[in-house]
């Protein structure tokens, strides 16, 4: 009675992953903490300018529109007055300027978004940010300082004065881009 | 000279194989973070309350609790997932092992300690310095007084379960100045764990250590610069 055999008790932590890691550490599946969880936007939506995952680019890219980037970029990228979206097969070492951004994939460079900044669940962005407002998923990699651009008044984004035209130089472009309108 | 009780890997059992990436592994789907009171954070945000534009170092990985909180005094933030790090670098084998090899501690100090002299105003460190081996720990114990500038504030933790062999693992949200959320990302063996007397020798160069009580397995602490 006292001996009873406890084998088929239910253990008080959880049992561990199939593939245990080392440290034994016991890394649990992550929820929504505190920003809400957007859908994965694994597609540019319909209209907006895209360069698509097999495309590399080095130099400068300038946009005067929303732009969806998904492929390799070294250089500089310039949206000054839209948004810019950098997909889940992204990766940027790239310096970015933009009104809004939106990053979903791999980003090593700062960035400056004089409205706001949005780092989804899985993204991942080494880099200084100075912007207006900032979004950062459960789930997302930061590492790098913000600084938060405060309006006059004190809550507003700081505006960009208006961009001096400058034209996109793709220097090198192994596949096709993708644009759609 | 920091150890209190530092388990060699061989002596806790930890097996070898990549740790986890430690990003954004939050509490189960449907599991709350774990709230709870914070006197020593509160004294931390005391001593800073009326500065602004300060620049605080957080290592718990970034937040938008976190961020949203430092921002809105009007400060300058640097956040980092020191944990994240610590598994990038010495992952993918014996984790306190491989702390002892001097290219990887020089990696992982130009990765997460390479800042100029006094560049910070304030530390949230958090329970970090657990999950690192002595001859890390100096290092970083070397880099991280030299980071902060004098007079500056770090708010540590540290578990209380001296013959635990795994500690939780959280992610550390700000509810508010008094309050802070345990997100937890699991359990974890510590390299070492510390008594009240192993803490104000690891901070012997600052001006003074802090603890304060909990009625949790967290101990508090603030240091002084």
């Amino acid at each position: 009675m006292w001996n009873k055999r406890r084998d088929d008790e239910p253990t008080a932590r959880p049992a561990a992953p199939p593939a245990p890691p080392a440290m034994e550490h016991r890394v649990e599946p992550a929820p929504a903490m505190s920003a809400p969880v957007k859908p994965p936007a694994a597609d540019p939506p319909r209209g907006v300018a895209a360069i698509g995952k097999s495309v590399i680019i080095k130099g400068q890219i300038l946009s005067r529109e929303d732009l969806w980037l998904d492929g390799e970029i070294e250089g500089t990228v310039e949206v000054p007055e839209h948004r810019l979206t950098i997909g889940p097969h992204a990766r940027l070492s790239a310096g970015i300027r933009a009104r809004e951004v939106i990053v979903l994939g791999g980003v090593n460079g700062n960035v400056e978004a004089t409205e706001k900044i949005d780092i989804r669940k899985d993204a991942r962005l080494i880099g200084d940010i100075k912007t207006g407002g900032i979004i950062i998923e459960d789930g997302a990699y930061f590492k790098g300082s913000i600084d938060i651009v405060r309006g006059t008044d004190g809550t507003k984004p700081a505006q960009q004065p208006k961009p001096q035209a400058k034209d996109a130089v793709p220097v090198q472009a192994s596949a096709a881009v993708e644009g759609r309108r | 000279m920091f150890l209190n009780r530092w388990r060699r890997p061989q002596e806790a059992g930890s097996r070898p194989g990549a740790p986890p990436a430690a990003t954004g592994s939050l509490s189960p789907p449907g599991e709350a973070p774990r709230s709870r009171r914070s006197n020593g954070l509160e004294q931390f945000f005391s001593q800073i309350r009326g500065e602004s534009g300060l620049t605080l170092l957080d290592l718990s990985g970034a937040s938008q609790a976190n961020v949203g909180f430092i921002t809105d005094l009007g400060h300058r933030l640097y956040s980092d997932d020191l944990i994240a790090t610590l598994d990038c670098v010495f992952g993918g084998g014996d984790f306190y092992e491989r702390q002892l090899d001097e290219a990887a501690q020089a990696t992982f100090l130009d990765q997460s300690f390479a800042f100029p002299g006094g560049s910070f105003d304030g530390v949230l460190l958090w329970d970090v310095l657990e999950f690192m081996a002595p001859p890390l720990l100096s290092k970083v114990m070397e880099r991280l007084t030299a980071i902060v500038r004098p007079g500056a504030y770090i708010f540590a933790l540290f578990h209380n379960e001296e013959n635990a062999d795994e500690v939780a693992l959280s992610h550390y949200r700000i509810g508010d100045s008094g309050t802070l959320l345990l997100a937890s990302r699991g359990f974890r063996k510590p390299a070492q764990l510390f008594s009240n007397r192993a803490v104000e020798k690891l901070f012997h160069e600052f001006q003074s250590v802090k603890f304060f009580l909990s009625r949790d397995s967290l101990r508090e602490v603030i240091v002084r610069r």
